[in-house]
């Protein structure tokens, strides 16, 4: 790997108008950037009209970054932003912001416990399994959709997830164990048919 | 989960412990808890089994996506740095 890529972004040479300096920052986080949209939007055309206008964005930004998070979260802080204002355009009623009667609901019980953790990891990471788990997650609300890409997906922790959404770490919780359950029953469906295939 | 059983914790109460158990965050008594329920209670082992191996799925799975040929080249013409790469997809 080029050595540039690994060393620590320098936000004095960033705010001083370093343009290689901006580049190497590109370099570091495009592909997270990228594939968060993608996640997110499930189009690779609206994905790299994402990953554009996020690196935009922060090239025209930069002056007012002021450091509370880190570069990367505040990368992933725009790009969300981008990806669910898109969604919004196409479909207005998205909102990422807090609804309290909802946060507050009974999780969901579980109902199905077919245990699939058997299976071999050839067949849970099959091109077909990867197709599902796609077709899984655009099944979640964009707001637990959102979530669960930066922290399961990404890594992110907890608390950054939450400065790069602006929520609560409670709320980034209950949202995530809405999602990781929502996601299992969704799996459990498929992969069981994997562990008893039809006679 | 169907019914409930005479442990410490009921199949609901892991439920709402189950995010700071899968996050490595609940206390001592919680996660020997869990355990004690989940080594007689079938179905909350299932459901905790497969939880984290859902998350480890998609973990690989986003780690195993590529950027597609092109787009990193368009990303820096609109940026105006292409200039200082020469090479790439």
């Amino acid at each position: 790997m080029d050595e540039t890529l690994t060393q620590p972004i320098s936000l004095e040479a960033l705010r001083a108008g370093s343009r290689s300096e901006f580049a190497r920052l590109v370099e570091q986080y495009y592909t997270p950037i990228y594939r968060l949209a993608l996640k997110m939007l499930a189009n690779e055309q609206d994905a790299e009209d994402v990953l554009q206008n996020t690196f935009l964005k922060a090239m025209q930004h930069l002056k007012d970054f002021e450091g509370r998070s880190s570069l990367s979260t505040w990368l992933y802080r725009i790009a969300a932003n981008e990806a669910l204002m898109l969604l919004r355009r196409k479909r207005p009623e998205t909102s990422i912001d807090a609804e309290p009667q909802e946060e507050e609901a009974d999780l969901p019980r579980p109902e199905l416990f077919s245990d699939w953790c058997c299976l071999p990891e050839q067949e849970l990471l099959s091109t077909e399994s990867k197709t599902q788990l796609d077709f899984a997650i655009q099944k979640l609300p964009e707001k637990l959709r959102i979530v669960f890409i930066l922290r399961d997906m990404e890594g992110l922790s907890i608390k950054e997830t939450g400065e790069a959404l602006n929520l609560t770490e409670t709320a980034i919780k209950t949202r995530l164990l809405r999602a990781r359950l929502a996601l299992r029953e969704i799996l459990s469906t498929y992969y069981k048919e994997r562990i008893q295939p039809e006679p | 989960m169907p019914h409930e059983h005479e442990h410490d914790i009921t199949c609901q109460q892991l439920l709402a412990s189950l995010g700071d158990y899968v996050e490595g965050e609940a206390s001592e008594q919680i996660c020997r808890e869990i355990e004690r329920h989940i080594a007689e209670c079938e179905n909350c082992r299932v459901v905790v089994d497969t939880l984290n191996k859902t998350i480890y799925l998609y973990h690989q799975s986003a780690q195993s996506t590529s950027v597609p040929q092109g787009v990193h080249g368009r990303l820096m013409q609109a940026l105006k740095l292409d200039y200082l790469v020469t090479k790439k997809g």
